[in-house]
């Protein structure tokens, strides 16, 4: 332990310097910089790099809109992924000809901006639904109930199979399309304005997902730091408080629901659209459980922290993990111990054995980060002064619990 | 026609009767103290006029409005502020955050600033203070913004309860000042303390409590006289 206590004080920063302003712009930097490395070092070839990354860009908005949830208003979400499936949904409804095979027997195709808006208003309104009666439960019991919301989703998208196809997923979604784009040398075509320009490459999915990113960027920021955001921390931190402050604790609960499920929403209508494929497969707990590890990792409630969290857990899950049993193999045969690869007898491979081993190896790179940086990766200051100079509670959640419900 | 009328308030936790026909009024400029022991009924009666619970029987009227089923949210708006026991601030917020919290129904800021400044004349320490977590300012600080929040709401009546809990004596003696300075910028009181000598000292009038039930009352200098009020609670 005492190595931990020493690797804590060595990674410990200055809590009186705020480290955001640099982590938005090396964001930002890296933002506009990455493509271009991307393809700089694999000679041109370098769209499955920039497609990953938009990919990643989906979980950082679902993570952006989950803490609002968890991190400014302290309602613990466990069901998270399931506006993520409703905001899919909406977009593989509304913008494919799967609509012809169900009952209805005829396609809609509508725009993927103007989807992308429904697939938010969809969510929102049915993070209203599942809030208005759960919201008055506290806590571990609120968990447990989005727990529940977060298996039936996916379950109905499953067993509705007269509309959503079941297991097979609808698939051949639309691409967004541009109204009007000026096509050029860049793109590799000759100079000319085309009408409905199909959206397919990575990079315009990319760009698309930065600029939107950098908008809801903006939103929360200003959310937070406005009246309504000052209500949600004040209802985290104390809700008879709150209540004694003026504050309509379920309202501004139920505002918060809604808007963590809007984002959930946007992200899932923009995935819909990249992949051209929602399947009930791709909202299971493990996601939700994912987006949550995001935020805890990263540093609840800070903007800059969830996104590095973000892109640091995809990175782990959907890189690492997978690309660790070719790289053991390589590593073991590098350092002279060619002899592990093969599978012989019990052992089944280094390769085979790191396969199995992913989440065990998941599980202690998270036990690490947390042993090594409670407080996340990049805290807000609050949370920082917090673990540095100690916060003294009079009184638990629980005790106002206890006391409330006398 | 007083400020606020409680008329014959009961009040219930399960099927424990915490209150019984208790009958209290507050008057305009007034301090008025509710003193009484332990589990005598004094926070109850705050949590009732404050809404945060429903009397089975009884009124209250505030500014001549009934409010006995207003809820909680909704009283802070009406103009009664509490600045509750154990002071219930936002641990995690920053002192000005609080303060801010404390105006949260309003929607003058021009008069939210006004406030804060008259706040922090009050209070220096917490000027200097204002980007501290709530959390990790000392006790007396803490009750002082306590104070503070619940005068950011510009109330027509503040109540406060036990605000000298736990702090040490020569910061009883300042909160106590403090109290008798706000009272003088017109704003009544109504003050619920088990250090019942200051609380008498400084109200004008007084309810004593026992189990539930109003069982004297006075000016707060008859009862500082009175001997059953100096055997039970002043020590004497």
């Amino acid at each position: 332990m005492m190595i931990f206590r020493t690797m804590r004080k060595v990674w410990a920063t200055d809590p009186r310097v705020d480290p955001n302003p640099l982590v938005y712009t090396i964001l930002t930097v890296g933002a506009i910089l990455y493509p271009v490395w991307a393809q700089i070092s694999t000679g041109g070839q370098g769209d499955f790099l920039i497609s990953v990354l938009a990919d990643a860009g989906v979980y950082i908005l679902l993570a952006i809109g989950l803490n609002v949830v968890v991190g400014f208003a302290g309602l613990l979400d466990l069901g998270y992924a399931a506006f993520f499936a409703i905001g899919a949904y909406t977009y593989a409804f509304l913008a494919s000809d799967h609509m012809v095979v169900t009952p209805l027997g005829e396609a809609i195709h509508l725009p993927f901006w103007i989807v992308l808006f429904i697939g938010l208003f969809v969510a929102a309104a049915f993070g209203l639904l599942l809030g208005a009666p759960t919201l008055r439960l506290r806590g571990d019991y609120l968990a447990i109930v989005t727990l529940g919301f977060g298996e039936i989703v996916p379950r109905v998208f499953k067993n509705l199979s007269v509309w959503t196809s079941g297991v097979n997923g609808i698939s051949a979604l639309d691409k967004p399309v541009l109204p009007l784009w000026l096509q050029g040398p860049w793109s590799g075509d000759s100079l000319e304005v085309v009408q409905n320009f199909k959206i397919i490459s990575p990079m315009a999915f990319y760009v698309i997902m930065v600029l939107l990113l950098g908008i809801c960027v903006v939103l929360v920021n200003n959310l937070r730091k406005s009246r309504v955001g000052r209500a949600w921390m004040a209802v985290r931190e104390d809700e008879v408080a709150a209540a004694a402050m003026g504050v309509n604790t379920v309202r501004i609960k139920l505002l918060a629901f809604a808007i963590g499920a809007a984002f959930s929403g946007f992200a899932g209508s923009f995935y819909g659209a990249k992949l051209s494929l929602v399947s009930p497969e791709n909202f299971g707990f493990t996601v939700s459980i994912t987006i949550l590890v995001m935020i805890v990792l990263g540093g609840m409630g800070n903007i800059p922290g969830v996104i590095i969290g973000s892109l640091l857990i995809y990175w782990v899950t959907f890189l690492f993990l997978p690309a660790l049993p070719p790289l053991a193999n390589e590593w073991a045969t590098k350092i002279g111990l060619g002899g592990l690869v093969p599978p012989n007898g019990d052992w089944p491979g280094i390769g085979e054995e790191m396969h199995r081993l992913q989440f065990l190896i998941f599980g202690i790179i998270l036990v690490l980060t947390m042993l090594l940086r409670p407080q996340g990766l990049i805290p807000s200051r609050v949370r920082q002064q917090e673990l540095t100079r100690g916060v003294t509670e009079d009184q638990t959640i629980e005790d106002v619990n206890a006391e409330t419900t006398a | 026609m007083a400020l606020l009328e409680l008329t014959g308030i009961d009040a219930l936790y399960g099927r424990v009767r915490a209150l019984r026909g208790v009958t209290i009024a507050v008057d305009q400029g007034e301090v008025v103290a509710l003193i009484g022991s332990n589990g005598a009924g004094k926070t109850t009666t705050l949590r009732t006029i404050s809404g945060l619970m429903h009397p089975p029987n009884g009124s209250i009227m505030f500014d001549g409005k009934d409010i006995t089923r207003t809820p909680a949210h909704k009283i802070v708006g009406l103009g009664i502020c509490q600045s509750p026991e154990g002071r219930r601030l936002f641990p995690r917020m920053q002192v000005i955050d609080n303060l801010r919290m404390g105006a949260f129904l309003r929607k003058d800021p021009a008069g939210v600033q006004k406030d804060m400044d008259r706040v922090f004349e009050l209070f220096p320490r917490l000027k200097e203070r204002t980007t501290q977590l709530a959390g990790t300012l000392s006790g007396g600080e803490q009750q002082m913004l306590a104070i503070g929040r619940a005068l950011m709401s510009k109330p027509k009546l503040l109540m406060l309860d036990e605000p000298s809990l736990g702090l040490a004596p020569i910061l009883v003696e300042t909160i106590f000042q403090i109290v008798r300075e706000i009272n003088a910028q017109g704003i009544p009181i109504l003050l619920v303390e088990q250090n019942a000598h200051k609380a008498l000292e400084v109200a004008h009038r007084a309810y004593v409590l026992e189990t539930g039930s109003i069982v004297k009352t006075g000016s707060g200098k008859e009862l500082l006289n009175s001997p059953d009020v100096q055997r039970a609670y002043l020590g004497i």
